[in-house]
């Protein structure tokens, strides 16, 4: 019966064989996409990876947008901001701006910095983008699940921007959208409709990111090119596969919990409720218990920080190998120390919790592996600071930004080791030393690795390069602003300066900070209106931008031997083999200051280290 | 040529098809969701204020209705090993016949539940009801994706591209419900452990 059946039918179902090899043969035959296929229901890598860089882009202004708004608020607390209510409407109250709208600006951009700009924008750019082309594959392991990754991305994002716009306001009980009072519209007006979609919007934006995560740890693990061993992988891939990890371990329960909290909220269960009066009424809800959420939450909110800063890591370590001419330091160990970090990252939640009135004793266990996680960050520190020394250094724009994000990264990483000791916590808790810790460490770093990112990648993308001159002028802006931004807010933190208070006047002790905040608010204003100039550099370089090269930064990965703008495919010929790491840069006796990786060893004889001869 | 290029370029990896490793995977992420509740099913517990209450004896039976279903599908996946595609049939309709009664044993065992006062929501609510029904529910519906995709593999067998050596979709529909009765026989003992 079996020797019926075509041979195809065999090769479909054997052992290693891919979809995507399939694909290719059949599209390589007939070219002509039309519109819809090739710019909207794209199954191309690529073409999804611009898709959210430019969502993500969209989502970033919305960001910054509603931090301007509430930076006004904070530098000018008495000011009248009538001028506000063409753009703000109601929320503008006899020249002020509503108190619970000010909280649900703050939610709203902390929900959209960490979850729409940086988890999606970034690595689902990136990943998207450089998994095939780094690890030498045509595409995804499924094309089509990587189309509804992004759809399911969009439609999340149109929900979430709906709800800003809703007569009762957007989500307001902060991103960590605590209970009770983000299951009680008699609480906050927010916590109604606005709460609702935001609900709604997370649980779509939980399975796009399901989707687009099983796709990546697939790819990487199966589809690598010959000789792409794992000890051969970029940094690049070896940080976005264990994104990848995280998200697949961690977003099921932050989606476990939001389907309790719907419960509580719509169907009248009390998973999180309990003894609650307002206004003089007793709720029915008993039994429930707040602090349940709490684990719940920071169980997926703990490695989300590490899912946000690990592919900027990634690609730090790649921009800043390539530009110092060097060999990364420590490959092995930088491979290491990310999955230390990844490891850590699930037995750390309750650092998050310590005025949670838990156990003293099981604060110190958190303390304790809180602070481990010093190590493996220290140990990349070390590797990249090592890596640029004594570098024959290129100051690209990309290479600006990631020596900004090593910057970043350390002057946020060492409040880390402030706030991770429960006893410091628990002062310091709630003020805005931990806002000024978390914007430097994973929020204003992974936009230096976001932005450094696009500025190398660029001409793969579009065929074109980014203007330089406006690329540092962007640089110089955001580096300078984001300190004078950032180091101030540590400084009033210290002092007791609460977090979520819409105006500080009324208390004496925090009046005299009135002028630091203003300081703090020109500064973020100013550094937001220059991310314009980015905005303006990168639309206008993809029309208009100086024509790119194969390899413009002289770069070893495979991404760099692919044509100017790869096809669908991305290799027009057969995909190369790999047969050395991608870091061979000034080798001595080389004849040039790098060795893709594409290039035997037979052909660099001149160049090989003793253990490498036996591979010639 | 692209065909070969698939087998024959490739770094040697899993040995496992991508299509399957996905699903591999996906499943790991259905575990997570099991793991954040029956972790906070304990942590709650440990507060107090606890309805205890006895679970329903039903749930018995429908246990031994999925492990019988895992019993055809494991079938079914043979006999397209041999290529008898009657059997093949046989095994997947029954399979979705099984697990088609379990999802109704499950809704009768939440009317009894009810009749025991055990309810989901509500004043006379208690969480540890509430989890009880957020468990099967959840439970349920990862069932009815397994149901789906059975009719997915039954329409296959129909047009003949199920056999020997075309195993893929079986063989993934046979590990993704071996899954789903694995992760309700760890359900159950749990429930029956923390009660």
């Amino acid at each position: 019966m079996a020797a019926n059946f075509p041979m195809q039918e065999q090769v479909q179902g054997g052992i290693g064989a891919t979809e995507p090899g399939h694909d290719h043969a059949h599209h390589d035959e007939h070219h002509e996409q039309s519109f819809l296929q090739k710019y909207v229901f794209s199954t191309d890598h690529k073409m999804i990876a611009k898709q959210f860089l430019i969502t993500g882009i969209f989502w970033a202004i919305v960001g910054g947008t509603l931090s301007s708004l509430f930076r006004l608020q904070l530098g000018w607390p008495e000011a009248t901001l009538e001028w506000l209510k063409p753009f703000l409407g109601k929320w503008i109250e006899a020249g002020k701006l509503n108190p619970e709208f000010y909280l649900a600006l703050v939610t709203m951009h902390g929900t959209i910095m960490v979850f729409f700009v940086l988890t999606a924008g970034l690595s689902g750019t990136f990943s998207n983008f450089l998994i095939p082309l780094q690890i030498g594959a045509r595409d995804m392991a499924s094309g089509f699940m990587n189309m509804l990754s992004y759809w399911f991305f969009f439609v999340s994002s149109v929900i979430m921007f709906a709800s800003l716009f809703i007569e009762t306001g957007p989500a307001a009980a902060g991103w960590t959208i605590y209970p009770p009072l983000s299951a009680l519209p008699q609480a906050i007006p927010g916590s109604g409709a606005g709460q609702t979609l935001w609900l709604v919007s997370l649980a779509l934006f939980i399975v796009s990111q399901l989707l687009g995560g099983v796709n990546y740890i697939t790819t990487v693990i199966n589809l690598r090119t010959q000789g792409m061993s794992m000890s051969k992988l970029p940094l690049t891939i070896w940080a976005f596969f264990l994104t990848a990890v995280l998200g697949l371990l961690s977003f099921p329960v932050l989606f476990s919990a939001a389907l309790l909290l719907i419960f509580d909220r719509s169907f009248g269960t009390s998973f999180f409720l309990s003894d609650i009066y307002i206004a003089g009424q007793a709720l029915p809800n008993t039994g429930g218990s707040p602090i349940l959420f709490q684990h719940l939450f920071w169980f997926l909110g703990h490695p989300e920080v590490y899912i946000v800063i690990l592919p900027a890591m990634g690609m730090v370590s790649e921009i800043l190998a390539t530009n110092s001419r060097k060999p990364i330091f420590g490959y092995r160990a930088m491979i290491g120390s990310l999955l230390g970090i990844s490891l850590l990252s699930f037995v750390v939640w309750a650092h998050h919790m310590f005025v949670t009135g838990m156990n003293p004793f099981l604060g110190s266990v958190f303390m304790f592996l809180t602070l481990i996680i010093a190590v493996p960050s220290a140990v990349k520190v070390f590797n990249w600071l090592a890596t640029i020394w004594r570098g024959n250094l290129r100051f690209t724009t990309a290479m600006l930004f990631s020596i900004g994000f090593v910057s970043l990264f350390i002057a946020g990483g060492l409040t880390g080791i402030v706030l991770g000791n429960a006893a410091l916590d628990i002062q310091l808790h709630n003020t805005y030393f931990v806002v000024a810790h978390f914007h430097l460490v994973m929020g204003s770093s992974a936009f230096f690795g976001l932005w450094a990112g696009v500025y190398h990648w660029f001409p793969k993308m579009f065929g074109r390069m980014m203007d330089e001159k406006l690329g540092y002028l962007h640089f110089w802006l955001t580096f300078i602003g984001v300190y004078l931004v950032f180091l101030p807010m540590h400084y009033v933190g210290i002092a007791g300066f609460p977090r979520r208070y819409y105006a500080w006047t009324g208390f004496d002790t925090f009046s005299q900070f009135a002028d630091l905040n203003k300081f703090i608010s020109v500064a973020a204003i100013v550094a937001f209106l220059g991310q314009f100039i980015f905005i303006f550099n990168f639309f206008w370089s993809i029309w208009r931008g100086r024509r790119a090269t194969e390899n413009p930064w002289n770069s070893n990965t495979l991404e760099w031997t692919t044509p100017v703008v790869p096809g669908h495919g991305n290799w027009p010929g057969d995909i190369p083999a790999v047969h050395r790491w991608p870091y061979d840069y000034s080798k001595p006796g080389a004849e040039q200051d790098f060795i893709p990786q594409t290039v035997p060893f037979s052909q660099t004889q001149s160049s090989n280290l003793p253990y490498e001869k036996e591979m010639e | 040529m692209l065909a070969n290029e698939a087998l024959n370029t490739k770094e040697p990896a899993t040995g496992i098809h991508p299509t399957r490793f996905l699903l591999m995977l996906m499943m790991v992420s259905i575990f997570m969701i099991f793991a954040a509740y029956t972790s906070a099913y304990i942590v709650r517990r440990n507060e107090g204020n606890w309805l205890e209450f006895d679970l329903p004896a039903g749930f018995l039976y429908t246990t031994i209705l999925l492990v019988l279903s895992s019993a055809t599908v494991q079938w079914a996946w043979l006999a397209a090993r041999r290529n008898d595609l009657k059997q093949v049939r046989l095994a997947l309709v029954l399979t979705f016949g099984l697990g088609l009664a379990f999802l109704v044993g499950q809704w009768l065992l939440w009317g009894q539940l009810i009749d025991q006062r055990v309810f989901f929501a509500g004043t006379d609510s208690n969480p540890s009801g509430s989890f009880l029904y957020v468990l099967t529910g959840v439970h349920g519906f990862h069932l009815i994706t397994g149901l789906i995709f059975l009719l997915i593999v039954v329409r296959k067998s129909f047009k003949y591209q199920v056999h020997s050596r075309e195993m893929l979709s079986i063989g993934n529909v046979t590990i993704y419900w071996h899954f789903l009765g694995v992760l309700w026989l760890y359900l159950y003992l749990f429930l029956l452990l923390n009660h």
